[in-house]
């Protein structure tokens, strides 16, 4: 199975993400942002970063990416899974192609840390770092049946305790914490790993 | 006219003179504004440099580049500390950030890629509004560029003393990997092209360097000389430079630091021993009608310069493209030796690069000062410990979890971080490339160092060992950034030069080099200086894993090494501050023999201890609680065995570790010679010692909580 990572400017987990792909023994490939022809990859990564330095608010510019239109058209055609980590949950929002927003922490600050998340039925200890990942919605919005990940303790102020959600469809999938940190034993904790044996065995 | 000028640029009637003499003419205008800036003490180290030469840099690589390093397997580990004093004083969250923006290119100068932060900070007591405005500031500003160019900031030290409060300390120190095949020196060589890649050169930060300014005033403009930071551009210059830095034609790489592109490139000339020719109307400016010395004494950030051979130009080109980076060929190399700026084919300065870059050095009047005899000799009446006391110590700024601090940092981006900031005694990463671990630690004892500059100055060495042997690392070389007030003072000039004596002989004994550094003067003000502040980065290296706390109910906790008496030198000691508002007293001397038997007896028998931590600052105590709070454990024994409780509990000396094993050890200790002391057992719940009992969970909560609160308060 081929993964590509997209890199925007500014983008600083794509080495991560790259590394725990090539983990889990996915052909995996990095893409420039400017690249719109997916068609050959199963699964497409916005890793986690600053892209475009997040000015305005974060994912606000690469929205406009060319590869944005890509990743639409691979939704539309059903080709494959999106995993969106962290910036890339934000851009996905940004695009709607994921519903509500991500906004700033409501302490204001960056947050890094090791949160205990709910993945369903199941507790599991990940990586957080981010300063906007306070996820909002509209009350209208059906969002129950679309939440993937939730914190054990709201550290961000997020509605629901949300950290992670689907689309309707379940092909595109987006978190705030960094499950590609938690994958080796070298760095501590191999608790990512139940996050992406989910997206590449289960979905 | 000239003499107006040169004054106002801080060049004295000697250096004038000796200007005059080594260029056999008066140097015009232009020319004065570039030896104001490169005869700068932050550019020439002119008051320290014939110093810094004794310190020892065997089996250091590349030790005179922008950053030095240490060989491990087929790759190096280059590291350096820089201070970002002043800028952050004036303002701290630009300050802060362009501190970590340029020691990031010190590192990527030389052709690494930046895989580590760690800062050393120094504020006024948090009682003062204002250390609360600067700490809140410079956190946000490192939390800001350093989480955006994804470097993980793994480690730090933060410390408040009033001596802080108007001159703060702000250490940066950065770490990155290059292959040994892959590193990029920054000697010119002649029938090259000399490139500017990265941000547009604008008027901000021009007298980072010489500080004059009387010109901007004129103009009635209202600017900072501090530099404007662009993490996002930065990133972009870091991933471009490391593409253009794999190209074959690339002969030489610099950072543009302090004195901008006149630094940069003068050094490579003057490394290269070539001619360097510059045409400033090539430059790319973000302000119109800059003037010749604006452009060249620019500091503005996310800039660097490549000298490459000239047929390469659009393969650089590309890849400044890809990533929208702006870029410009402003020169060529030469054989004449000489530095020339030319505007519109006009030459308007013509130097022989050697006088440019030779500055003059003084040698320092040192005279011992009076204080440190005094000081020596000054007594405290000692009163008794009670429990309050215990919980005062661990409420303290200096002592208490600097979580709050850490949270805000990105530690774990690069997937190469293998500990979390203060469970271990320091931090480490897993070098992939080698299937190794190198461990990193920034460590300062101002007080020790105050109260005696040479010993202050060792013991500082050793505690920066102390931490990476408690977590299994054998150290491999050293960083040394060097905070002092003004070197024309005797006392300081005393102090500065004892501390690079200690620096040097603890070095020599734990045989490992001094890869690279920085100096700061004048950290002082009319009324007050800083203490002398010696900060110092280490890295050492093990082919395990970290040395983890596992410690459980019922591990045997030992004190080995020196234990205290009632005798024993405490000088300098956290609590004498903390109790009495006392600074005084002998600092203790290290036992070298004892301290290597310690940490050979580590690491051999790391496997065994399941928890290993050094006694620093806040003494025994601290060290058995930051074991315990890591690990949410109790404890049940006795600690105090000398009839002064606060001096057992708190005293501070050298050469002692704390460790824990899962069976009784006394047999091993005793086998290897290893003065020892059973503290007590750890216990699931109860935190019992001597005639205290507490709550466990209410002392984990206060030293959890205590520093947010006051920083938020």
């Amino acid at each position: 199975m081929k993964a590509a990572i997209v890199v925007f400017p500014g983008t600083n987990c794509e080495k991560d993400t790259f590394e725990a792909c090539r983990y889990f023994g996915l052909e995996t490939e990095y893409i420039w942002h400017n690249e719109t022809n997916l068609k050959k990859y199963d699964f497409i990564f916005l890793p986690g970063g600053f892209s475009y330095g997040d000015y305005i608010h974060s994912g606000r510019l690469a929205k406009f990416s060319p590869v944005m239109q890509g990743i639409k058209e691979f939704i539309c055609h059903k080709r494959g899974i999106v995993i969106g980590i962290c910036n890339g949950f934000q851009i996905l929002c940004e695009s709607k192609i994921l519903p509500g927003a991500l906004t700033i922490n409501i302490s204001n600050r960056f947050i890094c840390d090791d949160i205990p998340i709910y993945m369903g039925e199941k507790e599991i200890t990940l990586p957080v770092a981010h300063k906007e990942g306070r996820y909002i919605f509209d009350k209208s919005t059906q969002i129950s049946n679309l939440i993937f990940l939730k914190y054990k303790k709201n550290i961000n102020g997020s509605m629901l305790d949300i950290a992670g959600l689907y689309d309707r469809q379940k092909r595109v999938i987006a978190m705030m914490p960094h499950p590609e940190r938690a994958i080796f034993k070298e760095t501590g904790s191999k608790d990512g790993c139940e996050i992406f044996n989910f997206i590449i065995k289960e979905l | 006219m000239a003499e107006e000028l040169y004054k106002k640029l801080g060049i004295n009637d000697f250096e004038y003179s000796q200007i005059k003499k080594r260029l056999k003419r008066e140097p015009n205008e232009l020319e004065i504004y570039l030896f104001s800036a490169m005869w700068s003490e932050h550019c020439g180290y002119k008051h320290s440099k014939r110093y810094l030469k004794k310190l020892p840099t065997t089996k250091a690589v590349c030790p005179q580049e922008n950053s030095g390093g240490i060989k491990t397997g087929s790759h190096i580990i280059f590291f350096k500390a820089e201070s970002h004093n002043h800028p952050s004083a004036v303002e701290p969250f630009q300050g802060a950030a362009t501190g970590i923006g340029g020691i990031i290119r010190d590192i990527l100068a030389v052709g690494a890629r930046p895989i580590a932060l760690l800062n050393s900070l120094k504020f006024g007591l948090l009682t003062e509004k204002r250390s609360k405005y600067l700490l809140d500031g410079v956190v946000r500003g490192i939390s800001a560029y350093g989480n955006c160019i994804g470097v993980p900031n793994i480690g730090g030290e933060t410390n408040f003393h009033e001596c802080y409060s108007s001159s703060p300390i702000v250490n940066v120190m950065a770490a990155g990997i290059v292959n040994q095949n892959d590193i990029k020196k920054s000697s010119a060589e002649k029938g090259g092209i000399v490139i500017l890649l990265g941000s547009y050169t604008g008027r901000d930060g021009i007298h980072g360097a010489s500080f004059a300014s009387k010109e901007l005033e004129d103009n009635k403009e209202d600017k900072l000389s501090v530099q404007i930071a662009d993490p996002f551009m930065k990133k972009n210059v870091i991933e471009a430079s490391l593409e253009i830095l794999k190209l074959k034609g690339i002969i030489s790489c610099q950072d543009c630091g302090a004195a901008g592109l006149l630094s940069s490139t003068s050094e490579m000339a003057y490394k290269g021993n070539c001619g360097i020719e510059l045409y400033l109307d090539k430059v790319h400016l973000r302000e119109n009608n800059m003037r010749p010395w604006e452009i060249m004494l620019s500091e503005s950030q996310e800039r660097m310069v490549f000298i490459a051979e000239p047929q390469y130009i659009n393969q650089i080109s590309k890849i400044a493209e890809k990533y929208n980076l702006p870029i410009s060929v402003i020169g060529k190399t030469t054989n004449d030796k000489r530095y020339k700026l030319f505007l519109n084919k006009k030459k308007e300065a013509d130097l022989p690069h050697d006088i440019l870059n030779d500055c003059i050095t003084y040698k320092l009047k040192a005279i011992k000062p009076d204080y440190i005899e005094q000081y020596k000799n000054k007594k405290i009446q000692e009163t008794d410990l009670k429990k309050e006391d215990i919980i005062k110590l661990l409420k303290d700024s200096n002592i208490a979890s600097k979580k709050y601090i850490y949270s805000q940092y990105d530690y774990t981006v690069g997937n190469r971080t293998v500990s979390r900031p203060e469970k271990t005694s320091c931090n480490a990463l897993w070098i992939k490339e080698e299937n190794k671990f190198i461990a990193f630690t920034i460590d300062s004892k101002p007080e020790q160092t105050f109260l005696n500059p040479e010993k202050g100055s060792i013991d500082t060495v050793y505690e920066a060992s102390r931490n990476l042997i408690a977590s299994g690392f054998k150290p491999l070389g050293i960083t040394d950034c060097l905070n002092f007030g003004n070197p024309e003072k005797s006392d300081t000039a005393y102090q500065f030069i004892n501390s690079i004596k200690g620096i040097t002989k603890a070095c020599k004994k734990l045989n490992i080099p001094v890869v690279s550094g920085n100096v700061s003067f004048y950290n002082e003000n009319d009324t007050s200086g800083i203490l002398p502040t010696v900060t110092i980065g280490m890295i050492g290296e093990s082919n395990t894993n970290i040395l983890k706390n596992t410690l459980k109910a019922d591990d045997y906790i030992y004190l080995i090494g020196k234990d205290i008496t009632d005798k024993s030198n405490t000088g300098g000691s956290l609590y004498l501050k903390i109790f009495y508002d006392f600074t005084g007293g002998n600092v203790d001397s290290i036992d070298y023999k004892l301290e290597e038997k310690l940490s050979r007896f580590i690491l051999k028998n790391k496997d065994n201890l399941t928890s290993c931590n050094d006694v620093s600052q806040g003494g025994l105590f601290t060290a058995l609680f930051e074991i315990l709070y890591s690990a949410k454990c109790g404890f049940e024994g006795n600690i105090i065995n000398i009839k002064n409780a606060k001096k057992a509990l708190f005293g501070e000396i050298t050469g002692r570790y704390i460790i824990s094993t899962r069976n009784d050890f006394k047999n091993i200790l005793r086998k290897n010679n290893i003065p020892y002391r059973l503290l007590g057992r750890c216990h699931k719940n109860k935190f019992k010692f001597d005639y205290f009992s507490f709550n466990i969970k209410e002392l984990f909560d206060i030293y959890e909580n205590s520093f947010k609160s006051e920083c938020e308060n």
